[in-house]
């Protein structure tokens, strides 16, 4: 139902997905259940004149089994729910997936500050690529990020992903996403905790773009001295060939 | 016990020949009625300011940078104090007041069949504090740089120093007034605990306690059971705050996490404490209205002690994407779901009550039953935030926000509403205007759903609490969901309006409504044994006997439908 609202943008967004429409159809169908028999009474047992109240203690054998029983199946619904839950949630945040590429990212008030590997794909190297409030990240590339805190509590949030993680001032907070090709774009990345003044501005952009896109905005985002000869190369081709079709 | 409450009450009542003067009979009274009274009308005074800050801040998402009749253009700061203290005010001077000072203040020793509280001393000196509390909080908002604006939930380290927050002195002020006012409860709580157990009416027995005073009991334990690393944190963020210590602050050695734990630890069981009362007005209503006896007594009075102790073990759930280990979530996870059933069981059992009723809908068994009905949509959705799979995208969101004000607003108005309507006659001698009520019935429910229908809808399309402008997020910015902003927004000042039926019902009703007798709803609880409205002392020179449980309506073989918990077997025998 979710992808309805937000398009699915990370491998494990329909894992979540899929979470949340179970836990729609089993709680959909006990509150249909609860709500439509709870309206039955009231409509049924509405006073009419000369009929008296019956006298029910609710204390009997059979009419305490009318409570239990459906708590049995609410129980049952409860288990699978958190079988599935355990499998999403070790997906998402506990299991880490080798990395193709590494990402850090920095909130302060009111800002995230994202620093790209480079071209060499290694993070706190001299080719890092700094910006502020934009992410660029290759689709169908497994991330790892590094998420910190400068001054107070953050979260970084990410829609399209389905992710969410508090940046804690004093830690560093490892976590991962993978990008699918279908939402190459740019979409929205929010602060989702209370951070002070501007927490209502804190926003940034993010930009899943196709391998090439990514390696062209290297290329351009990486100063001359410091580009490898092959990259160098490469650009310097791409850009003859734009300026021929062009 | 209850002949020493017996005793105190004859010693102010000596002071009661001496003509009181106003100021002794209303303001410094030690007259568990008049205190309960204090904290009703302070309650709904506060509710109003409350209000009144939805109202803005709800225009201000609505239609963003425009001027708000009544305040003016918004700014962020004053739309993150604004939510920082609705929230406050409506959970801590709204709920708490009304749903378990008020109401226990009032209810309990009529409903116990005692004459005053045990400590009325104590009491008085509870709500003395606690007025201070609400005087310091409204204080907060007028100081240099504005009142606090860092959320209800005052995370470290944001709320730790003004350079971050930006409201020094909004900020200690406002923990202050959190502070006192837990102060004001606990002893308020100490009071309602003592008086239950040691001054009931000869022969009440536990089980013949009425669910609303069992359920006031169990809150205050819980209150009191919680509360204190709460208070400890506070100490320690004051600190913090004014002295320049480091608790919380990463920097200089401390952990901003910390407070999160002493915060929910406490939070989350809070959620109980008030939703139980309401359980136990609601039961008390439906119980009178079907004209049945609660279905499952003991049952319900054991999943609400199971729910309560349940309730201390479930705190990080509202932390599993906050950086603690997240191999916690698997635990708490799963307390979170098995809470479940114990709410289900009461819920259950509370529809199970209206089988076989003969079920009468004035005002306040509407308002009684919109409680039960309302309450399941919020208990239902908190199933899908509970799980921390799914918690991970909709944690921080609208769907979180509609969930738990689906959860409040049938604790602290829809129930609150019920319960005035239903002890409206005991409380002040006379009845409320039924017709009146029911339209303030309708307005009230419809458009509540309307304003928080929609934002489960914003929730799950991933948009997030605590944001004064969502043109700042290309992403939320589309005309659809200005649109429900604007519905929301809309649905709210129908809501305001439909209060003003209310008010002016109440306040007319006071002077002019119909005059009521002892018992207007025939009901079985010792309160309504007293005279409307009670005088000081309550029942006179002779306390109540009890001699069965509140609940025995509609017996069989007996020509009346209901069995007042006083009436001796005797008088059965003649009828």
């Amino acid at each position: 139902m979710l992808e309805k609202l937000v398009p699915r943008g990370s491998t494990y967004a329909a894992d979540i997905d899929l979470l949340f429409d179970v836990i729609t159809y089993l709680v959909g169908f006990w509150f249909i259940l609860v709500f439509g028999f709870f309206l039955y009474c009231l409509f049924r047992f509405r006073r009419k004149a000369g009929v008296k109240a019956q006298y029910i203690t609710g204390e009997t054998h059979k009419q305490k089994m009318a409570i239990e029983v459906p708590h049995y199946l609410i129980l049952g619904c409860d288990v699978v729910i958190l079988i599935m839950t355990f499998f999403v949630w070790h997906k998402v945040k506990i299991d880490m997936p080798t990395p193709d590429e590494e990402v850090r990212i920095v909130a302060q008030q009111w800002a995230w500050s994202f620093y790209h590997a480079g071209q060499d794909g290694i993070l706190g190297t001299e080719d890092d690529i700094a910006t502020v409030n934009e992410l660029h990240i290759k689709a169908g590339t497994q991330y790892k990020f590094h998420l910190e805190a400068t001054d107070v509590m953050h979260s970084f949030s990410v829609p399209i992903f389905r992710l969410k993680q508090d940046a804690i001032p004093g830690r560093i907070i490892y976590g991962h996403f993978n990008a699918l090709d279908t939402v190459i774009g740019e979409w929205d990345i929010q602060c989702a905790e209370m951070c002070g003044y501007m927490h209502g501005g804190m926003g940034a952009r993010l930009f899943v773009e196709t391998p090439e896109q990514h390696a062209e905005w290297i290329a351009a985002n990486t100063p001359d001295h410091l580009k490898t000869a092959s990259i160098a190369a490469t650009t310097t081709q791409e850009s003859k060939e734009d300026a021929k079709n062009g | 016990m209850a002949e020493v409450a017996t005793q105190t009450a004859h010693q102010d009542g000596h002071h009661d020949h001496e003509e009181p003067s106003f100021w002794s009979k209303y303001v410094f009274s030690t007259d568990h009625k008049i205190i309960g009274f204090q904290y009703l009308f302070t309650g709904l005074a506060m509710a109003i300011i409350g209000g009144f800050f939805s109202y803005v801040f709800r225009m201000q998402l609505a239609f963003p940078g425009s001027s708000v009749p009544f305040y003016g253009v918004v700014s962020p700061a004053a739309y993150n104090m604004l939510i920082t203290n609705h929230g406050t005010i409506m959970i801590f001077w709204v709920a708490m007041p009304v749903l378990i000072a008020a109401l226990g203040n009032f209810l309990i020793p009529l409903m116990i069949g005692c004459d005053d509280m045990v400590f009325p001393k104590l009491n008085r000196l509870s709500y003395q504090i606690f007025l201070l509390s609400t005087i310091v909080l409204i204080a907060s908002f007028f100081v240099p740089q504005g009142g606090f604006g860092g959320a209800w939930t005052s995370y470290t380290p944001l709320s730790a120093k003004a350079e971050y927050n930006g409201t020094p002195f909004g900020a200690p002020l406002w923990l202050l007034a959190v502070t006192l006012e837990i102060v004001a409860f606990l002893i308020g709580g100490i009071n309602f605990i003592t008086t239950t157990m040691n001054a009931r009416a000869k022969g009440m027995k536990l089980y013949d306690i009425p669910m609303v005073v069992w359920m006031i009991v169990i809150a205050s334990i819980l209150f009191m059971a919680s509360v204190g690393p709460l208070v400890a944190g506070a100490v320690m963020l004051f600190f913090d705050q004014v002295l320049g210590t480091s608790f919380f602050d990463p920097a200089a050695g401390g952990d901003p996490v910390l407070w999160q734990h002493l915060f929910w630890f406490f939070g989350h069981p809070e959620v109980y404490v008030v939703l139980l009362p309401a359980m136990g007005v609601v039961a008390e209503i439906m119980c009178t209205f079907a004209r049945k006896k609660l279905f499952g007594y003991k049952m319900i009075l054991y999943s609400s002690v199971g729910l309560g102790i349940l309730s201390f073990f479930v705190w990080a759930h509202h932390q599993f994407i906050s950086g603690v280990d997240p191999r916690a979530a698997y635990l708490f996870t799963t307390t979170t779901l098995l809470i479940s059933i114990p709410v289900a069981i009461m819920l259950f059992a509370f529809i199970a009550t209206l089988w076989g009723g003969s079920i009468k809908f004035n005002t306040p068994m509407l308002f009684a039953m919109a409680f039960l009905g309302e309450f399941l949509i919020g208990g239902v959705t908190g199933i899908w935030l509970g799980s921390s799979g799914v918690d991970v995208y909709l944690h921080d969101t609208y769907f979180v926000l509609a969930h738990f004000h689906y959860t409040f607003v049938p604790i602290a108005v829809i129930a609150v509403f019920a319960a005035i309507y239903y002890w409206f006659p005991k409380m002040f001698g006379r009845m409320m205007n039924d017709t009146w009520g029911k339209i303030h019935f309708w307005g009230t429910i419809i458009p509540f759903n309307g304003i928080f229908l929609p934002l489960f809808v914003l929730g799950a399309s991933g948009q997030h609490r605590r944001i004064y402008n969502f043109q700042n997020f290309p992403d939320l910015a589309s005309e659809n969901f200005q649109d429900l902003r604007i519905f929301a927004t809309g649905s709210l000042i129908v809501l305001i309006l439909f209060q003003i039926p209310f008010f002016v019902n109440f306040i007319v009703s006071l002077k002019r409504g119909e005059k009521a007798s002892r018992n207007p709803w025939k009901s079985n609880t010792l309160e309504w044994v007293a005279p409307s409205p009670p005088p000081h002392g309550n029942f006179g020179d002779e306390l109540p006997v009890v001699y069965r449980g509140p609940y025995e309506y509609s017996v069989e073989d007996r020509e009346e439908d209901y069995w007042p918990q006083n009436q001796p077997p005797q008088a059965a025998a003649r009828s």
